[in-house]
């Protein structure tokens, strides 16, 4: 059961975000630029990796599924793919540059601090830019929030995988802004 | 030096929102209405949230921007802001705010450290739904104003004085920076 009242259809951020609609709204503001806007040089299926990522070292379950799925929906790849970037990025197929900006992703998950002028040089030499250095510490940062938002509230969500698989194309399609909560 | 190329001078967030203003502008349109908007909690309240979890998180820019918003806030009783950030058990602030900036704190490790008794202990000092969601919203939104400010390890002023200033523009709310160049 959440932790406060929410209506009791709506699986994770989904009931927080009902509860309190003017809040909701820059926050789907912030995932539309940041994850669905096509000027950007990552790519849409990059950036919710980055976010799966995220949520996954979060242990976010309904964050790390309803993203990873979004990733698996762009990226054309199955479910086992995503979960091997989750569980060691480094031995799997995607890009040197992805790969550097993960782990810089994976600092910014344990504090700001953490990142390493190393590890900005790393990205850097492999052909990451300024932006796309800022859009994955944002991204990182982003997720900090959206998990401790789903998870603080203790909201449910559902346990079959398949189900974030199935609405992956949808979301995909109408994105952040102005979707209906109970759909 | 920040990790990217950002305007020289320029502290903390507002050198990131004006490298990129399409995401600072709702960032600044969040802390805005979670901040400002209509809550249960006092702005002042609100302020000390973030100071609070800004310095769980050692971000020293949020921390002593926020902080000082909070002491223009609470005005004659601004002492209170120092106390919450030296030993939050043993301040001034009522029990309710304790039990609140508990579950902020359990916030800002993880979600999932916010325990039913946590809110059952909040709920019996008066603390109803709308009070629990916004502190634990603004905990998570400073666990990631936090992260975004120190991954980019933007400009952190070291002056007192810079930050008083501050925190008297940022009691009267958050409006995104225009660049002068």
């Amino acid at each position: 059961m959440a932790h406060i009242q929410l209506p009791d259809e709506l699986p994770g951020i989904r009931g927080p975000m009902a509860f309190s609609p003017h809040t909701a709204k820059p926050m789907n503001e912030l995932a539309e630029i940041l994850l669905r806007d096509d000027n950007n040089t990552l790519t849409r299926g990059e950036r919710e990796l980055i976010g799966a990522y995220v949520s996954y070292l979060n242990d976010c379950f309904f964050c790390q599924n309803v993203h990873g799925a979004l990733a698996q929906h762009y990226m054309q790849c199955d479910m086992q793919f995503i979960d091997s970037i989750k569980n060691d990025f480094q031995s799997t197929t995607i890009s040197e540059k992805l790969k550097t900006l993960l782990a810089i992703a994976g600092s910014v998950q344990k504090g700001g601090r953490f990142v390493t002028t190393a590890q900005i040089e790393a990205a850097k030499n492999a052909g990451a830019t300024d932006k796309e250095i800022h859009d994955t510490v944002l991204i990182a940062a982003a997720f900090c929030m959206f998990n401790r938002y789903v998870d603080g509230l203790a909201t449910w969500a559902p346990a079959d995988r398949n189900v974030y698989v199935q609405r992956a194309k949808m979301r995909a399609e109408e994105g952040y802004l102005d979707f209906d909560l109970y759909k | 030096m920040a990790h990217i190329k950002v305007e020289e001078g320029i502290p903390g967030i507002r050198s990131l929102v004006l490298f990129r203003p399409e995401t600072g502008k709702p960032l600044y349109e969040l802390a805005q209405v979670l901040l400002r908007g209509p809550s249960p909690l006092t702005e002042a309240e609100r302020e000390l949230v973030a100071a609070y979890v800004s310095y769980r998180n050692g971000c020293m820019f949020c921390m002593s921007s926020h902080a000082a918003a909070a002491r223009c806030l609470y005005g004659d009783d601004k002492v209170i802001v120092d106390e919450v950030l030296q030993d939050m058990q043993s301040s001034g602030v009522s029990d309710k705010m304790k039990a609140l900036l508990h579950i902020a704190g359990k916030v800002q490790v993880l979600g999932k450290e916010v325990k039913p008794e946590d809110i059952t202990a909040a709920r019996n000092l008066g603390a109803g739904d709308r009070e629990i969601h916004d502190t634990v919203l603004i905990a998570a939104a400073f666990s990631m104003f936090n992260r975004y400010v120190d991954g980019l390890a933007s400009f952190t002023p070291t002056d007192a004085t810079v930050y008083e200033e501050m925190g008297k523009r940022m009691a009267h709310g958050y409006v995104l920076p225009q660049s002068t160049k």
